[in-house]
């Protein structure tokens, strides 16, 4: 789409649901009552790997207060057990995995009985008097062990692997050899997640007449919920219904089923009783999905010249001890994979990427999933090659970057990128700041004995997946959106869509696509997101999708309760539609702008006297629905940080960090540019800081936020947002591309160059994250 | 559990009640008083999202118990919004995009304005230092420096 678009669509207006938020009107999961609720509490697995031989609940059910007491073969009476397959990688072995443990437990934290009660100290209490006899089994924690070992997580599968991914294009050994440098890394990337500050969270109600399930539900995808849970509880689909609330986060980690989650509401329908629990912040430490616990081996090949000729791969990943469900483990291995590269041309690549399972907490997709680990392997080895050519690495990168030429770009990793926009993204970066002044600022720093750097990461985001890839997978997810407008009697418009909001603000931003939409004031508009019986089967949050797709579809819906509006009035003004417009929430006459009736008007036609239409049913209402033909829409951008290590704490600060961005239309850039830096301040946080540390048994050492760092307003420094504009794809839709995931995707890597730049001034370098004091202090021989 | 009687003031209501010596005060003014601004996120004192005013002084409700409050006035979101104390914070952060999910924001918006009220003219590190104690996971914590600077500069209505 070409032409420029109606406001309020680029208008920066505040996201409207904060207005209530900040008044403290939000109403999240914990915030919901319901009448003869009960509360739950779970027994955990208190070992990485350990049987179960037998479990006494007898004091914890006579407790007082205590309803009942499951086990995970009580639970498994209405709960089948799922495995966390995908039909694009059918050699992944994805184990059977139950709500409950039942036999064994296989992660520290793993639920194995629940207890339900009148409050949830009750439950607290009689949990602890559960008791159950284990027997220890060997536990394996780091992925190497995983991978060689000899100690089988699951016996039948017999091996540790659930996944090897692979793809070799062009002639990777010629191009090897042929190369004048070679720069070669093993990087470590530390388990980390996504620390939502509302745990996970639910309220299930079963109303065991109808055979009804009504659940509240900290989620991002409550359409995938009540798919899940009406297949797995056995229960009618459209007797399923999923409201999520006011959600405090979710970034990821509230995308998946989750066995505590389905076990609650299995004792809902148990009991016929509603059941609440919210995961206290120790529960959420070991039970979330946790993320990127990688160890990459790679290497790249440049010539004299500094063209890049191929990048080799081999990446070992830890999942935790299954495979997630309903979207699968395979994800940040495939991202590894597809997406090594992924801003340069070069013409071979070898790829590998190795999922083993393990003992510690479940792992899958925390936001851009394998993105960072592909983004920061690709631009710590062109530095590292750039420097042994002697060549400057910024150079190397913009000799490299795919041009608007070569577009649409087929890279050797089998992905085809039809809309890149890196020159336009580094004329702004270059329009922004003088980079040489910058680098030459570092160098001084550096002769004078201080250990500063800059860093810039070039990237890709992979937005808006269309269904070839959880579709085609057989996974049921949806990767469309919808939306349904209604004209109300007195002309505002109700807007009932399938996305969902955490925070992110495109509920905001579909707001202002339906006010242009139709032609009406954005306070004309309201909207009603996260309850799947009203609105469209659709995808919700996942993989940076809402705007581009949920905003599609209310375009759509838009257009088209704005055509029959204009319907209806030229019959009842004996007008030609056509000569008419709608403007400010007025039909007016086009060519003069003159009012001619009200949407008041028409709503009350509609709706009361609907005979007074001539030859036509009044609808007053429009839907649409809308899913990317694409495989995806990928958005780019470059990342640049400036740091400096303090020599002898080996603490690094950030001094100044540049984020330039390039995502299509950008409907709502106050909304969008603060998304953006708190994508970034997440891959700052596992850049520096965040890091789960499990020891060799598999127990998890620090399971609170005093032990578990995530930035702090001090940590970070202002973040500059410079957008990029380049020329609109040109298709019939909007051309919104995601932004969702852009932070987290570089903001690791630009930190990793720039602290290796730093530590440059004493020949040190680091390959792993977080880079923490010690591992600095490592580097640099002080320890 | 043994049970303890207590008065208190909360958000200027004088306040009667019988609590177990287990609760916490984010116990009492979520689940016996419907205060739910007041946002439980980690129950070890480290997020802030369940940051009150206790005699005047911000406090993590999670880490008093409910029978310490016997005697005291404390205030929560609710009871700041009503009084109007924090109305140019709130708009503020509403206009700056200061907030995302919203569920630190309650403590966010209490700790800056007591921080407010002892430093009328701080600068961005000071903000900055003086917000340390409240993590939010959505923003880049830049819009809310810069809400908390608008209103210190009086740039907000």
């Amino acid at each position: 789409m070409t032409a420029p678009l109606p406001a309020p669509i680029g208008a920066p207006v505040p996201h409207r649901r904060t207005w209530r938020l900040v008044h403290g009107r939000g109403r999240y999961v914990g915030d919901v009552t319901v009448p003869r609720l009960l509360h739950a509490a779970f027994v955990r697995s208190p070992h990485g790997h350990a049987r179960i031989d037998a479990i006494d609940v007898g004091a914890a059910a006579a407790t007082p207060g205590v309803v009942a007491v499951f086990t995970g073969a009580d639970i498994a009476t209405v709960c089948r057990p799922w495995r966390g397959v995908h039909g694009l990688f059918p050699s992944l072995n994805a184990p059977l995995q139950h709500a409950l443990a039942i036999d064994t437990a296989r992660w520290s934290g793993e639920p194995v009985a629940l207890v339900v009660a009148t409050s949830r100290a009750i439950a607290e209490d009689a949990a602890a008097l559960v008791v159950i006899d284990w027997t220890p089994l060997p536990a394996v924690a780091d992925p190497e062990t995983a991978r060689d070992g000899a100690a089988r997580i699951h016996p039948d599968l017999g091996t540790n692997v659930c996944l090897v991914q692979s793809h070799e294009s062009g002639d990777v050994d010629a191009a090897f050899a042929g190369a004048a440098v070679v720069a070669e890394e093993t990087f470590r990337f530390g388990r980390h997640t996504g620390v939502p500050i509302e745990a996970r969270g639910l309220i299930a109600d079963f109303d065991p007449t109808e055979r009804r399930l009504t659940v509240h539900h900290s989620h991002q995808c409550p359409h995938q919920m009540q798919n899940d849970f009406a297949v797995l509880l056995g229960l009618a689909e459209h007797r399923v219904r999923v409201i999520a609330p006011d959600v405090g986060g979710g970034f990821g980690i509230k995308q998946q089923l989750y066995g505590d989650e389905i076990a609650v509401c299995a004792a809902a329908m148990l009991l016929g009783r509603p059941v609440a629990w919210t995961a206290d912040r120790l529960e959420s430490f070991t039970a979330d999905i946790h993320a990127r616990e990688h160890v990459v081996q790679g290497r790249v090949a440049l010539s004299a010249a500094g063209d890049i000729l191929a990048f080799d791969v081999d990446d070992l990943h830890a999942i935790g001890p299954y495979s997630q469900f309903p979207r699968s483990s395979a994800g940040e291995g495939r991202a590894v994979v597809a997406q090594t590269g992924a801003p340069y041309r070069f013409g071979a690549i070898r790829a590998r990427a190795t999922a083993v399972f393990q003992n510690k907490g479940m792992s899958g997709h925390y936001r851009g999933v394998g993105q960072p680990i592909a983004c920061a392997v690709t631009e710590v080895l062109l530095d590292k090659a750039a420097r042994g050519a002697g060549l400057d690495p910024i150079a190397v990168r913009r000799r490299n970057l795919v041009r608007a030429a070569d577009l649409p770009w087929r890279a050797p990793t089998g992905v085809t990128y039809p809309r890149l926009a890196f020159e336009e993204c580094f004329a702004a970066l270059d329009a922004h700041l003088d980079l040489e002044a910058l680098r030459r600022d570092c160098a001084d720093a550096r002769a004078n004995g201080r250990l500063r750097g800059l860093g810039l990461a070039c990237f890709v985001e992979m937005t808006s997946r269309g269904s070839g890839f959880y579709g085609t997978g057989g996974v049921a997810v949806s990767s469309r959106d919808g939306c349904t407008l209604r004209l109300e009697p007195t002309g505002g418009i109700r807007c009932l869509s399938s996305i969902t909001e955490q925070g992110q603000g495109a509920e905001t931003g579909v707001l202002q696509v339906i006010a242009a939409a139709v032609g009406v004031p954005l306070d004309a508009v309201d909207l009603l997101t996260g309850d799947t019986a009203t609105s469209f089967h659709g995808g919700g949050t996942w993989g940076s999708r809402c705007m581009a797709i949920g905003g599609e579809a209310a375009w759509r819906a838009g257009r088209a309760l704005r055509a029959e509006i204009l319907d209806i009035a030229a019959r009842l003004l004996q007008a030609d539609a056509g000569a008419l417009d709608i403007r400010d929430g007025v039909v007016v006459d086009a060519a003069t702008g003159g009012g001619r009736m009200t949407l008041a008007e028409i709503g009350a036609v509609g709706h009361f006297r609907p005979h007074e239409v001539p030859g036509a049913q009044p609808q007053l209402v429009a839907s649409a629905s809308y899913g990317s033909e694409a495989p995806f829409r990928p958005g780019c951008g470059l990342q640049l940080a400036v740091v400096e290590i303090d020599p002898d704490s080996g603490a690094v600060r950030l001094e100044r960090f540049v984020v330039v961005h390039e995502c299509g239309l950008v409907v709502n850039p106050l909304l969008v540019d603060e998304q953006i830096r708190g994508g970034v301040v997440q891959g700052l946080g596992a850049a520096l800081f965040e890091e789960l540390l499990y020891d060799s048994e598999g127990q998890l050492l620090n399971g609170s936020l005093a032990d578990y760092l995530v930035p702090t307003a001090p940590e970070i420094c202002d973040i500059e947002l410079v957008h990029a504009h380049a020329t609109p794809a040109g298709g019939d839709d909007l051309g919104i591309a995601g932004v969702g995931e852009a932070g987290t995707t570089g903001a690791s890597a630009a930190v990793l160059c720039a602290v290796n730049d730093a530590l440059s001034a004493r020949g040190a370098s680091i390959a792993q994250i977080p880079c923490t004091p010690e591992r600095i202090l490592t580097a640099l021989g002080v320890i | 559990m043994p049970m303890i009687p207590i008065t208190c003031t909360i958000n200027g209501e004088t306040v009667e009640a019988t609590v177990s010596t287990r609760d916490t005060l984010a116990d009492l003014l979520r689940d016996t008083l419907g205060l739910t601004a007041t946002h439980v996120g980690c129950e070890h004192g480290v997020c802030g999202a369940c940051t009150i005013l206790f005699d005047g002084r911000t406090a993590r409700a999670c880490l008093v118990l409910a029978a310490q409050a016997d005697g005291a006035e404390i205030e929560t979101l609710e009871g700041a919004t009503a009084s109007g104390r924090i109305a140019a914070l709130q708009k503020a952060f509403h206009d700056h995009a200061a907030l995302q999910c919203g569920f630190c924001t309650p403590g966010m918006l209490l700790a800056a304005a007591e921080f407010l009220e002892d430093h009328p003219a701080p600068s961005r590190a000071e903000i900055r230092e003086a917000l340390s104690g409240n993590l939010c996971r959505c923003t880049g914590y830049q819009a809310i420096v810069d809400a908390v600077a608008a209103v210190a500069k009086g740039t907000e209505p």
